[in-house]
């Protein structure tokens, strides 16, 4: 469907399209952007917040009212949910390197957030999520740092909030932020393991480590950050940096050879070490020993080989083994029930089970909350659970959990039931692709919304009540119920414009979903089992997702197939990944660990006869592999080897190099699909003026439908179209940083057109005083870029046209029409181009966070840039403001076509966002996908949230609008017609009338 | 008064930082002169104000989610309840700062901290070129994301299509008569004759006919 391979036009075709291009620019000149009413959001438009996979979770119970839980994740927002729905209070995104380190309640009114390795303590308002103050921390390295908040809450007393890390303590007033002391404890090499304030004192305690080898402990009085007692010793054998504080003068380590555990007691300074071989303790141990961080009294859980093995603490050299407890599992941090008793969960998975098991510190061996769950396989392993508990009416404790498992998806369960669950693996989206529905089969029956004539006609009249605004805000709100909920875009099957899709979507978490164009609703859902971690792969990696089988004609029955491609390990050697799934299903079909690496994935716009789609994959070592592996693929592969070409872009060399591909010398047959790449071109950026930026080429099945573009005077130009333009953006090295960092003169930006088949540089422009970061979109013959202008200190956006030369004899539009022209040549990238560019700069106001441009069945409507920008928007932007054929003053006969007169700044008209006033936090991409309706392309754009909506960049001049009144025909035409007889009748009358005279 | 002044330096040395930190130390968090002359950067502080633009007078716009940027998202800041905001540890140069904030159209504001005089700050708007004297971060337009649905009125009806039929139909039915009444009734009747010798198909001779 996708494969277009570039051919000039038909006359007859020309001929016939050129006349509706015209009629088109004639009749949609006026209208510049189509926007929305108030009362249209939500009918082809559907917006879903997420929050990204949490990190830490912390509970606001306590008081009657809302039931809250404030939670960080790693998409570094802060939010609060509402623990009965889980929906979202209030979210902040913080900034791409603003890393949330913890997250915490101070004074039952604030959350607190640590973020920037230690270095920002922000205070949210826990209501409404405003922020009270912000701190920045003097942090010489940015470390591990923790935050404690004093949990009594003593009234009247400004709590102290203590940041630590390294070996800097930091004490805030809760209340404002400010720093009320600081302490540097002056030792080299110190790193606080833990800060605790024993009951109902003044002090706080802070122990850790200098070095590998000493301990120390620090009281430090709360109040002025004063040490009032320092004590250390050293420990022969070593630590590891490993600690786990058991009691309050109690810590127990690992030592340096991660084979035995050391318990540190510390009272009035002295500190005595004990050595307890894990041998001894636990039964069989060998494998990696870790730590977990449980902050449990008088307990200790240790991570052996992936099980985890529960201890008790009964005094400084007694330890005892309790449980052992296999992967997977998960344990939830101490939750204190009372003042003497503490609680905590583990977690335990057995296949589709989930066991629950909660235990207090009285009593280790026995549980005091035993629960069972069924979990869909779909969602994985568990990898977080966080406990919180409520006073039954019996008086006895119920519990909790908040679990994240390892699709990032968040549930709550509560009384053995899952209360509710979050998709929020959907926050971090890698890649997406689209499938057709299936097609509607015979004897299902059609809308039935619309069988009732009568209902039809019912809805109709109260539509046209609504237009005439005579409509009371009770039928007001009935009109909108009806429109919202009009099944007709939510239903399972293909639809006659082409608006219903499956928009199938690759997460970090190495889940694939489908989602409807209709609501966003997940139809299926799967964690690929090939990009889980296992012992064969230890960091899957998901990468892309292509378009593997799209069945048409012949093989409806079947269904299509998407391909997922992923990579075991962050390197670009590590093995690759392939999983193929089922698009209507979520069936996985197939999926095979790669003998080799992907560096570079090209789905080449061919099919074998079952109408797979060919890909070649691009290993570390140049070697070409082409899937699917059958004789097929390689009989239509071979006819078209001689006309493929690639090329790679090597960012850290500053080098681009093109390829085609041979045969291998020695054909064996497990080789047969692998072929080398050849060599032909490179271009080599000189290192000390410029380092590549970014680059953009066309979308694969981009389709353009006329190289002809009819100018004023009738004349033609002709597009300059190549599917083989690379458009690269250099910057001078010195700019290549942040804005701030680069003075007008050292900054320099070359703009090139590449052909990627010879290696030609088609054209090549400097922009004095511009530096990064540079977003770029290429479409039929233009580019449109953005970068940063330092001398004006604004935005910029430039547009580069090409036009073929070549063809310019055929000026004359009715040589064109009378076919005497010489457009059968094909456009070669052998052949020396004869190409004019033109080009324009305008101002644009914002920054950009991302770029893309619709894309039509057709091509014949005109093209709107998408611009995310940095508020999370979606700005359309006609591509009429960005010709460089604009002038101050067109002349008549521009006005006309549409030339709009030049400005020196691009407008940002606010009807023209398509996410109206919804924000996409976090965007980071939006993608195009045509209807089948010409006149209207999908926008699929997404990063912490997913918004989905509908444009028709000229208006939808091929159906009627939504909001069509089809009652207010009906009456015209029976008004006509009583019209019709009433005159009749009176003429009649009249007539009777003279003749009686 | 600072203004004129301003009108004949172009670019006067800004006190932009040290305004708000004198009158308004009492309310920041930090001590921001010591930060200012601390060795690892400089510190910009300032405020977002939406009250003096918007509509309902009665009420100070609210602040929550207005996110204040730095250099293109290079850091992101948020805005107090009182609309102050502040970055840290911020380099000798020129900087930009955006405002997004749902509703509101901002400038971006070009921020230069000399780097031979520490601490002299110049500021201003990159749309229209305004210097600022103090960092006081103002939208200059709120910004309507959808069009007005505009009020029923007759003409607009009259204007859509249907509305023009009925009233070309209308213009027929009683403009046509009144013509035809100042028409000599000798020629109406030779005219009438005429077209009845035609045998013009009228009206009524197409409809059927019930007697």
């Amino acid at each position: 469907m996708g494969s277009s391979h570039l051919r000039p036009p038909t006359a007859m075709a020309i001929r016939a399209r050129l006349g509706f291009v015209i009629l088109l620019l004639l009749f949609f000149s006026a209208t510049l952007s189509a926007a929305l009413y108030e009362d249209q959001v939500g009918l082809a438009d559907w917006h879903h917040k997420y929050i990204g996979k949490v990190k830490h979770a912390v509970f606001h119970t306590q008081k009657t009212g809302r039931k809250r839980v404030v939670v960080s994740t790693e998409e570094n927002v802060v939010a609060s949910l509402d623990l009965r729905t889980g929906f979202i209070f209030w979210r902040n995104v913080l900034g791409k390197n603003d890393d949330i380190d913890q997250v915490d309640i101070a004074l039952g009114k604030y959350v607190v957030t640590l973020s920037s390795g230690g270095s920002i303590l922000r205070a949210w308002n826990l209501p409404d999520g405003q922020m009270i103050w912000e701190s920045t921390l003097p942090v010489s390295t940015p470390s591990k740092s923790s935050l404690y908040v004093p949990a009594n809450i003593n009234v009247g007393k400004d709590n102290l909030i203590l940041v630590f890390g390294g070996s800097s303590i930091h004490a805030l007033s809760s209340m404002d932020g400010q720093i009320v002391w600081r302490k540097e404890l002056s030792i080299d090499s110190l790193e606080i393991q833990q800060i605790f304030q024993p009951h109902d004192s003044d002090v706080i305690n802070a122990v850790g480590f200098v070095g590998s080898s000493e301990f120390v402990v620090y009281h430090i009085s709360y109040r002025t950050g004063e040490v009032m007692q320092q004590s250390k010793a050293s420990f022969e054998s070593g630590f590891c940096g490993e600690a786990s504080l058991v009691f309050d003068n109690l810590v127990v380590a690992l030592d340096a050879s991660k084979s035995s555990l050391v318990s540190i007691s510390f009272k009035n300074e002295v500190i005595n070490f004990h050595q307890i071989n894990l041998s001894d303790l636990v039964p069989d141990f060998s494998g990696k020993v870790t730590l977990l961080p449980l902050k449990f009294n008088g307990m200790l859980a240790i991570e052996i080989a992936s099980s985890i093995h529960l201890l008790r603490v009964k005094g400084a050299n007694e330890l005892e083994f309790v449980e052992k407890i296999s992967h997977p599992f998960a344990v939830s941090d101490a939750l204190p029930l009372s003042k003497e008793q503490q609680a905590f969960a583990i977690l335990q998975h057995e296949e589709s089970k989930i066991h629950f098991k909660v235990k207090s510190d009285n009593d280790l061996r026995n549980e005091i909350l035993k629960e069972t769950i069924q979990m869909d396989s779909h969602r994985g392993n568990i990898e977080k659970v966080f406990i919180n508990n409520y006073i039954r009416t019996d008086r006895t404790h119920g519990f909790r959990f908040l679990v994240v498992m390892e699709d990032h998806s968040l549930l709550l369960i509560q009384q053995g039931e899952i209360v509710w669950t979050r998709e929020d693996g959907l926050a971090s989206i890698v890649d997406s692709t689209t499938s057709e529905l299936p097609v509607e089969k015979e004897g299902v029956s059609v809308a039935e919304v619309e069988h009732n004539l009568f209902e039809w006609l019912k809805g109709h009249l109260l539509k046209l009540k609504g237009t005439l605004m005579l409509a009371s805000p009770d039928e007001v709100a009935a009109i909108q119920a009806i429109r919202l909920k009009s099944s007709e875009k939510n239903k399972m099957t293909r639809d006659h414009n082409g608006f219903r899709k499956l928009i199938i979507v690759l997460t970090r978490a190495g889940k694939v979903l489908a989602l409807h164009t209709g609501d966003g609703r997940v139809v299926w859902s799967v964690l690929l089992p090939a990009l889980r971690r296992s012992e064969t792969c230890g960091n899957p990696f998901a990468l892309r997702v292509y378009q593997w089988q799209v069945p048409h004609h012949h093989a409806m029955h079947e269904n299509p197939s998407v391909l997922v491609v992923g990579r075991c390990g962050h390197g670009f050697d590590a093995p690759g990944i392939f999983s193929i799934v089922d698009s209507y299903t979520g069936k996985v079909q197939n999926s095979l660990m790669l003998e080799h690496s992907v560096s570079h994935i090209m789905p080449l716009p061919l099919t074998d006869s079952t109408e797979q789609r060919l890909h070649l994959i691009i290993d570390a070592k140049l070697q070409a592999h082409l899937y699917p592996k059958n004789s097929d693929s390689l009989k239509h592969f071979f006819n078209e080897m001689p006309n493929i070409y690639w090329y790679l872009v090597e960012v850290e060399k500053n080098k681009i190099r093109g390829y085609s591909l041979e045969n291998k010398a020695e054909l064996d047959t497990a080789e047969e699909y692998v072929f080398q790449a050849k060599e032909l071109w490179s271009i080599v950026f000189p290192s000390e003026s410029e380092k590549i930026a970014v680059t953009a080429t066309r979308k694969m099945n981009e389709i353009v439908h006329t190289q002809a573009k009819v100018v004023a005077d009738q004349d033609v130009m002709y597009k300059y179209i190549s599917k083989n333009i690379l458009f690269v953006a250099t910057v001078a090295p010195k700019a290549a940083g942040e804005i701030g960092s680069a003075t007008p003169e050292e900054a320099l930006l070359y703009a090139y057109l590449i052909d990627t088949v010879s290696g030609r540089i088609l054209h090549r422009v400097c922009h004095q005083g511009a530096q990064g970061p540079v977003h770029a979109v290429v479409s039929e013959n233009w580019v449109v870029y953005h970068y940063f202008n330092l001398r004006a200190h604004r935005y910029e956006m430039s547009v580069i046209e090409i036009y073929d030369q070549s063809r310019a004899d055929n000026k004359d539009v009715w040589k064109l029409v009378l076919g005497k022209h010489n457009l059968t040549v094909p456009v070669s990238s052998y052949s020396r181009p004869d190409v004019m560019v033109k080009s324009q700069s305008y101002f644009f106001t914002h920054s950009v966070k991302s770029m893309a441009v619709t894309a039509t069945a057709k091509g014949i409507t005109s093209k709107q840039l998408l611009i995310g920008t940095i508020g999370d928007q979606v700005l359309a932007l006609d591509k009429r403001f960005l010709d460089p054929r604009r002038s101050v003053n067109p002349t008549q006969s521009e006005k006309e076509e549409g030339i709009i007169p030049l400005t020196d700044s691009l407008p940002i008209v606010p009807q023209s966002y398509i996410t109206h006033s919804l924000q996409v936090e976090g965007l980071r991409s939006m993608v195009t996908i045509p209807a089948k309706l010409e006149s209207t392309t999908l926008v699929f754009s997404y990063g912490v949230d997913l918004f989905f909506t509908r444009i028709a960049p000229s208006r939808t001049y091929d159906s009627l609008t939504e909001d069509f009144s089809y009652a207010l025909l009906l009456i015209t035409i029976v008004v006509l017609v009583a019209a019709i007889f009433v005159t009749w009748a009176l003429s009649e009358k009249k007539e009777l009338k003279e003749k009686w005279r | 008064m600072r203004s004129s002044a301003a009108l004949f330096n172009p670019s006067p040395p800004l006190l932009l930082l040290l305004v708000p930190l004198l009158i308004f130390s009492h309310l920041l968090p930090c001590p921001l002169a010591a930060d200012l002359r601390s060795g690892d950067g400089y510190t910009i502080a300032g405020r977002v104000k939406l009250g003096a633009t918007s509509k309902e007078s009665g009420l100070p716009a609210k602040l929550t989610n207005i996110k204040v940027i730095l250099n293109g998202g290079q850091s992101i800041g948020f805005a107090r309840a009182d609309g102050y905001f502040s970055f840290h540890n911020v380099s000798a140069g020129t900087h930009l700062i955006e405002v997004a904030a749902l509703g509101y159209f901002f400038s971006p504001v070009r921020v230069d901290i000399s780097a031979r005089n520490p601490g002299k700050i110049q500021a201003a708007l990159t749309e229209n070129r305004r210097v600022l004297y103090e960092l006081i971060l103002e939208p200059l337009r709120e910004e309507q994301y959808y069009e007005k649905r505009e009020p029923f009125s007759i003409m607009s009806l009259m204007k859509s299509p249907m509305g023009l039929m009925m009233g070309f139909m209308l213009l027929v039915m009683f403009v046509m008569p009144k013509l035809m009444e100042n028409i000599d009734p000798e020629e109406m009747r030779r005219a009438q004759e005429e077209m009845r010798a035609q045998g013009v198909p009228s009206l009524s001779n197409l409809l059927p006919r019930s007697n």
